[in-house]
């Protein structure tokens, strides 16, 4: 190491120049010294004995009880330094960690991955943006020939790593459900078993899950407690309530769920979100799902995935590019 | 006052004795005031494990001289309850004394090589060395 060579040396000098001069610059000079000792991991323990021979180089004569004064400072040093060594070492743990959670979560993308499917005359606009590095929330997209698209969106009560693994299991599961099954009060009521069996009880999962039809654009739609979502009617120009109701995901085995119904027509769309979106935490507390209208109020015209695009960006704003929840977002607009 | 190459361990002055005992082999050996600072570091750190956990126990100081290299190594030895789960010990963190870099980690940064052996039961058998550069 080179600087370790050096150090001696480098040290002496700053240190002569001081007593001379006192000034800024060769205080600078101190700093910048410390700098290189640092990234050098220098333990503070040596700066003393740097201090110490330099002292004994510079003015040998000084009373013995000057030299004792710097044998306590080098004890109490040593377990500044013996800290210092932790921190080192804590740091590269945590190096490791972050390489592992990008791995990890680039894993978790490949997984869940999903593609958003392009459909003449019905537009797609999806986005799913993890608040830490693991996603909790999930989106699914099933195109079914000319006779349906199929959509899940999923929120596990919880974030980062347990409601990133819980959510692979519920991929798994959905992707192993029969071809038939794709009727949503069946999906969700199998589903439902599939985590109550599996699951912590302490999880949670909301989803909802909407088939459309392709030929006569009825929405048909059941949800396990998850966020309403809205319709937006162009003929009213009014955004209305997806209501639908049923317990959440792992509660209740024997649970079941209704089936609902909504007729699409052209210009309409359909808006479903995670609560990361309406639970969006601003200065000036929870937005509000109006708040989130006029949002998407604002960018009506553009097409879906611009809009999801845009009220992203202009939440993730608010909240000072800080997400607080996983956030996802979907528009599905009939335009023929 | 004869050097005496290991003190038993029953109370807390007897960390101190260790220190000291520590402390001269060091300077025997040509160990330069910092490393002499870090070595009864890591006595005093074992040598109060003895105290607290197993209560009572051997610290014993070594010279070693192998091929042409000086060292010293600190032998702490105790037949306490011993440590049931090394590895964890072993963590960053883990220690009582919650983030201050002490601890058995702290002493395997310091010193050049570390070694522990612990059963449940049985006791706890820790060396480590350090060189002379
Ligand atoms: N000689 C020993 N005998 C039994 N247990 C020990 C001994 N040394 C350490 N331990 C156990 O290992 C733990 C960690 O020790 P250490 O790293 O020195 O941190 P701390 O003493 O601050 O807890 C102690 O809390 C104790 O439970
Ligand atoms: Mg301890």
């Amino acid at each position: 190491m080179d600087f370790r060579e050096k150090m001696d040396e480098k040290f002496i000098g700053v240190l002569t120049d001081f007593m001379q001069s006192q000034s800024e610059e060769s205080l600078y000079a101190a700093q910048q010294f410390s700098r290189l000792a640092l990234e050098h991991k220098i333990p503070p323990e040596e700066i003393v004995n740097l201090q110490k021979s330099a002292m004994q180089e510079l003015m040998p004569d000084l009373p013995p009880e000057v030299w004792h004064s710097f044998d306590i400072l080098l004890e109490v040093m040593t377990a500044y330094g013996f800290a210092f060594r932790e921190y080192q070492s804590l740091i590269d743990t945590q190096k490791e960690f972050k390489n592992e959670m990008e791995i990890a979560s680039s894993v978790q993308e490949t997984l869940l991955g999903t593609s958003v499917p392009t459909i003449d005359g019905l537009e797609i606009g999806a986005l799913s943006v993890p608040a830490k590095q693991m996603n909790g929330d999930y989106f699914h997209f099933v195109h079914d020939g000319d006779h349906s698209v199929n959509v899940a969106i999923a929120d596990v009560i919880g974030k980062g790593i347990p409601a990133a693994l819980c959510m692979s299991m519920i991929k798994y599961a959905m992707d192993s459900l029969p071809e038939y099954r794709k009727d949503p009060s069946a999906v969700l009521g199998s589903l439902n078993r599939v985590v109550e069996q599996n699951v912590d009880d302490s999880m949670f999962i909301t989803m909802f899950y909407g088939m459309y039809e392709l030929k006569n654009h009825m929405l048909h739609f059941s949800s396990a407690g998850h966020e309403p979502g809205f319709f937006y009617s162009k003929q009213l120009d009014e955004f209305l309530d997806l209501e639908a109701r049923g317990l959440l995901l792992g509660v209740d085995k024997d649970t079941t769920y209704k089936r609902y119904e909504q007729q699409v027509e052209i210009g309409d769309m359909i808006i479903l979100m995670s609560d990361g979106v309406t639970e969006c935490r601003t200065d000036e507390g929870f937005i509000e799902r109006e708040t989130l209208v006029s949002f998407i109020n604002n960018y009506i015209d553009l097409p879906p995935q611009e809009i999801v695009n845009k009220i992203f960006r202009d939440l993730e704003k608010l909240q000072h590019f800080q997400l607080r929840d996983d956030f996802t977002l979907i528009i599905m607009k009939r335009v023929k | 006052m004869e050097i005496q190459s290991c003190v038993t361990i029953l109370n807390e002055w007897d960390i101190v004795a260790a220190r000291q005992l520590g402390r001269n082999v060091a300077k025997e050996l040509g160990f330069g005031t910092v490393d002499q600072a870090r070595i009864t570091t890591a006595i005093s750190e074992l040598a109060r494990n003895i105290y607290l956990y197993a209560g009572q126990g051997q610290l014993c100081i070594d010279r070693l001289n192998e091929q042409g290299k000086t060292g010293l190594r600190i032998i702490a030895i105790d037949e306490g309850p011993g440590i049931p789960d090394i590895r964890k010990v072993m963590e960053d963190g883990f220690s009582t004394s919650g983030g201050l870099g002490a601890g058995l980690p702290g002493v395997r940064r310091l010193m050049d090589d570390f070694n522990i052996d612990s059963n449940p039961g049985e006791g706890t058998d820790i060396r480590a060395t350090k060189w002379l550069r």
